[in-house]
């Protein structure tokens, strides 16, 4: 059972490094297809939403020929002395961030653009600079944004399946996680154990999301009031 | 001129294409007491406001009693600018408590230059009660009331309001007039104020700046405004001069006092007010008429000698509309072409003005 702990556990990191690292990525790019009119809007919001409508695998092959030693990417770590990434667990968390990217942008962009740029205007008359009304104003107003977007992230890298296969493998400890420890179990037909974590990932879906729609209906109509 | 001349008050010069027609002003405003930007809807009168804000970008000069916001390549930033806004709407940040709105503007001020203190604020607005509220627990009224004081708290050396009243109703507008004209009393700022109401300009404008597609059509004290016949005629269908007066000598028998102005004074009704109040006084151009001697056996109390300024067109053939100079102050009266045929009266003609009803909007 320990390997099944294990798996858990990793599963966990690697879902709570990739919401820490999308909540800062995502978010000035959420801020910017918000306000911005520029013309790369609209072919920035597509990029950010590949990952929604791709194979995983298609995402997990391009990653892993990237990454690779023969790759730019793979030539700029190995240059840099990181090694290369597949099949490590950074390799991993690089993965999650692009695949779970558009889980953390779309609900920040949409509590974005529900800020009216009247309360930014205020903002500014009442002496405050672009950085502190964001901080002060945009952010507090956009916050069942932000609750979504993190939940979201999480719960979607947790269950990732294909990118993780692709560019992680199945490294005990280091990429193995939840997903991969079920196929897994059930390529050995270890259907138990495979129940026991497939399981796990139900109820624990399950009580994130009401958690979630609960949240976000309170927050809701307290502003609603 | 001395150096403190030419730093005292508003310069103004903005050109902005908009959607139909270009703003294009050019004004030199008093850099004291409330000037108000009036127009029909659409014609500018906001986007010329966000301009001196710096909320809307445009090209030429804002000179705020000496201290440069707009010249050329310089522009700075609407934060930078010690300027208070009060938007047509309710704009309370509805995630902050009233205390927070107000602390919000307040505590990015540097202590030095608070000039308004937060027990002055409240106090002035009437809104002490209410600060552990939410926005969206307070009436529409009391939601502009706090946006004023919020704004007046980062002590600024413009105050601009943009038809601060225009979304409340009818008794919440009524609600509010008082503290607005209040704070006429108690700020040394001056004040530009955007509205489309005849009503409020009377009762808040000290100057007049009148506007039309973008263009300036008058500018003025809002007695000589008021008096010019070719705006009277074309912005107004019940003309009337604001004058401003004070009140003197009551006859308490009879609940009458004397309003005096410069050149004259006129019995208003006896509202209770101290003497030496100023008060301001309408006088509508169809409660005016004219006489070319003086009469007594008749019922109008109000009678004045005046001279014949000017003779227009009224807005039916049958009127005519006469401008008067009560030396210094004007006044106007809506006569038939009837009667002004029949009194002969032409420019510089000495004629008795009486005065049927005085308004007192205090």
């Amino acid at each position: 059972m320990d390997t099944e702990w294990q798996a858990v556990w990793l599963t966990l990191k690697l879902a709570t490094v990739t919401t820490l690292i999308l909540m800062v990525v995502g978010t000035p790019i959420a801020w910017w297809l918000a306000r911005s009119r520029h013309w790369l809007r609209q072919p920035i919001a597509a990029i950010v939403a590949l990952p929604l409508v791709l194979p995983p695998t298609v995402l997990g092959f391009y990653l892993l020929v990237l990454l690779g030693p023969d790759g730019p990417l793979g030539e700029l770590t190995t240059s840099l002395g990181l090694g290369t990434l597949p099949f490590t667990f950074e390799g991993l968390v690089f993965a999650s961030v692009l695949s779970s990217l558009p889980f953390t942008v779309q609900p920040l962009q949409n509590a974005f653009e529900a800020v009216s740029s009247r309360m930014l205007e205020v903002a500014a008359t009442l002496r405050a600079s672009a950085w502190d009304s964001f901080f002060t104003i945009a952010v507090p107003l956009a916050r069942s944004g932000f609750l979504t977007a993190a939940v979201l992230s999480f719960a979607h890298t947790i269950g990732e399946f294909g990118v993780v296969l692709m560019i992680g493998g199945n490294i005990p400890g280091e990429t193995r996680v939840i997903s991969v420890a079920i196929y897994d179990h059930v390529e050995t037909l270890e259907y138990d154990k495979a129940h026991a974590l497939a399981a796990g990932m139900l109820g624990f879906s399950f009580v994130v999301l009401v958690s979630l729609y609960l949240i976000n209906g309170r927050l809701n109509n307290r502003r609603a009031l | 001129m001395t150096q403190a001349d030419q730093e005292s008050g508003l310069a103004i010069k903005i050109r902005k294409s908009l959607p139909g027609f270009t703003l294009d002003v050019d004004l030199a405003l008093p850099g004291q007491g409330v000037t108000a930007v009036f127009g029909p809807s659409g014609c500018g009168k906001t986007t010329l406001l966000r301009c001196v804000a710096g909320l809307d970008a445009a090209e030429g000069e804002v000179i705020i009693n000496g201290d440069v916001w707009l010249r050329g390549n310089e522009h700075r930033p609407v934060h930078h600018r010690p300027l208070a806004y009060v938007f047509q709407e309710t704009s309370l940040f509805p995630h902050l408590t009233v205390q927070q709105n107000l602390d919000y503007g307040f505590s990015r001020v540097a202590k030095p230059e608070r000039l308004v203190t937060m027990a002055q604020a409240t106090e002035w607005l009437g809104i002490e009660h209410m600060l552990t509220r939410r926005p969206h627990r307070l009436s529409g009224g009391e939601r502009q009331r706090v946006a004023i004081a919020r704004a007046l708290l980062t002590s600024p050396r413009l105050l601009l309001m943009d038809e601060p009243l225009s979304a409340l109703d009818h008794a919440s507008r009524r609600d509010i007039l008082p503290y607005l004209e209040r704070l006429h009393g108690e700020l040394a700022i001056p004040v530009l104020y955007v509205t489309h109401s005849p009503d409020e300009l009377a009762r808040i404008a000290d100057h007049v700046v009148m506007m039309n597609r973008g263009e300036v059509t008058a500018v003025g004290n809002l007695t000589d405004v008021t008096a010019r016949m070719d705006l009277a005629n074309r912005d107004n269908d019940d003309p009337g001069v604001i004058l401003d007066a004070i009140i003197g000598y009551r006859e308490s028998k009879w609940h009458l006092c004397r309003a005096e102005f410069e050149g004259g004074g006129l019995w208003v009704r006896d509202n209770g007010l101290p003497e030496g109040t100023t008060v301001r006084l309408r006088v509508l151009a169809r409660d005016v008429s004219l006489a070319s001697s003086r009469h007594d056996d008749q019922s109008i109390l109000n009678l004045l000698p005046a001279t014949v300024k000017e003779i227009a067109p009224g807005g039916h053939p049958s009127n005519a509309l006469v401008r008067l100079d009560l030396n210094p102050r004007p006044l106007l009266a809506r006569l038939t072409r009837r009667s002004v045929d029949r009194l002969e009266l032409a420019p510089g003609r000495k004629v008795w003005v009486q005065v049927k009803s005085v308004a007192v909007l205090d």
